[in-house]
């Protein structure tokens, strides 16, 4: 039998473990919605994306699993609609991680299969108190599709 | 660590024939720590009985654990004679909401005309305590709480003293629209607070082909209970929060349901019955002193001891 402090920091640690509620209310969410939506937590990892993100990843989340921020950041290949590389901190999702407020922009995603899309995403920060951010839900509207690249 | 049950009535207290074995009294849970600390969980009109009991027994210090504010877990808190001595200190823990304290909230109720007596004019020394995040002592043993999936801000609590643990989530929908058996522990609500305890007491509102219609409304159905309990790895479950539209025989016949629906998981499974003892010692696991229920025939410790409130 685990203490209640072990059992504490092994759910806070992700041992056991206890995502937090928004969370796990955000994700079953996401997995009933037809919209790609992405669920990351407040250490920053993209700790879910639905059926419907697939197409923007290119590959399920079963297949890739809890991603860390500079990863999922990285396997994104982001500009603007200009054509201008995007930074990843100016993301929707990264200003409402950072910035604690909701963001939406129209952005141009490439996805590992390269096909590119047009995509308008709003993010929000999931605020479980006043002060407390758990994490950050961005959902993505398709607005067309290059197929091939540019 | 010692659990008694006083109230395991969902919904609405629901007395009468139909209903004498397992009881219609609402949510309330008595534990007793080796200290002999007292924690109550949550405060249906089952904690009536148990207040007039705590006076007998000129108990000054009381921590009550309310889950959430419906009013099947707080009606009986007028009630309380505890309330009324002014020697007597309560803690009230219970959901943080950003909006209303604890204190504000709960005065609602107690105030008129829902409740001739007002909050402030209570004699007893009551302290209000959002749910903690972290864990607290309580006398001998220490409390965890985390918010789980019901309608409007709930919590469930853990209790853990010399490496046993109870845990108590009256009123939880572990899965919304999700699989259950598919979720991986970490993403299931509730999932730490049960994890490995002694005893479990649990949400067993629907019958499985009554929860389709109920679906969102913040209680499980059996299926979604034992499936909770053995991915959480629970000895010994209870099932808790009945129906007030489930008599006894109905009741009875859901723990058979459980119980087919729970080979190779829990190794204990009750329904929960006001008068219930349940004693998590150092030496044993869960112990059941009421009446065995016909789901836990293989109770080792289930010998008949028909007190109840």
């Amino acid at each position: 039998m685990v203490s209640a402090g072990a059992t504490y920091a092994l759910a806070m640690q992700g041992g056991t473990g206890q995502k937090a509620l928004t969370l796990i209310l955000a994700r079953e969410l996401a997995s009933n919605l037809a919209t790609p939506m992405f669920v990351i937590d407040a250490r920053g990892y993209l700790v879910f994306y639905n059926d419907a993100a697939e197409g923007l990843i290119g590959k399920p989340f079963a297949e890739i699993g809890e991603i860390a921020a500079n990863d999922w950041g990285a396997m994104l290949d982001l500009s603007t609609e200009s054509g201008e590389p995007l930074d990843t901190h100016d993301t929707p999702p990264a200003v409402a991680y950072y910035h604690h407020r909701p963001a939406h922009d129209a952005l141009v995603v490439t996805a590992l299969d390269g096909t590119r899309r047009h995509i308008e995403v709003t993010a929000y920060p999931l605020f479980a108190k006043p002060e407390e951010v758990e994490g950050v839900l961005a959902i993505f509207w398709e607005a067309g599709t290059n197929e091939g690249g540019a | 660590m010692e659990a008694r049950v006083w109230g395991c009535r969902g919904s609405v207290a629901t007395p009468g024939p139909d209903t004498v074995r397992y009881g219609g009294n609402t949510s309330c849970v008595e534990v007793r720590l080796a200290d002999d600390s007292v924690v109550v969980l949550d405060a249906g009109t089952g904690i009536r009985p148990l207040g007039i009991e705590l006076e007998s027994e000129a108990v000054d210090e009381i921590h009550l654990l309310l889950s959430h504010l419906h009013l099947d877990h707080l009606q009986g808190l007028g009630f309380f004679r505890p309330l009324f001595n002014p020697s007597v200190r309560v803690h009230i823990w219970g959901p943080p909401s950003p909006v209303e304290s604890l204190e504000q909230r709960i005065a609602q109720y107690l105030s008129p005309p829902l409740f001739p007596v007002r909050l402030a004019d209570i004699p007893a020394e009551i302290t209000f305590h959002d749910a903690p995040d972290e864990p607290v002592t309580i006398g001998s043993a220490e409390m965890i709480a985390s918010l789980v999936t019901h309608q409007g801000p709930t919590v469930g609590y853990r209790i853990e003293e010399s490496g046993r643990s109870i845990a108590y989530m009256p009123d939880h929908e572990p899965s919304l629209g999700v699989d259950l058996a598919e979720l991986s522990p970490s993403w299931i609500s509730g999932n730490m607070l049960a994890h490995g305890v002694d005893v479990l007491f649990h949400d067993a509102q629907y019958a499985d082909e009554e929860y389709p219609d109920h679906v969102g409304w913040g209680h499980s159905s059996i299926s979604q209970v034992v499936e909770f309990a053995r991915k959480a790895q629970v000895d010994h479950l209870v099932l808790f929060h009945h129906d007030p539209h489930h008599d006894d025989d109905h009741l009875d016949a859901l723990a058979r349901v459980a119980t087919d629906l729970m080979a190779g998981g829990c190794r204990l499974l009750s329904l929960a019955r006001e008068g219930m003892r349940l004693t998590v010692g150092a030496t044993s696991a869960a112990s059941a002193s009421s009446p065995a229920s016909p789901a836990s025939p293989s109770s080792p410790a289930s010998a008949a001891s028909p007190d109840g409130p």
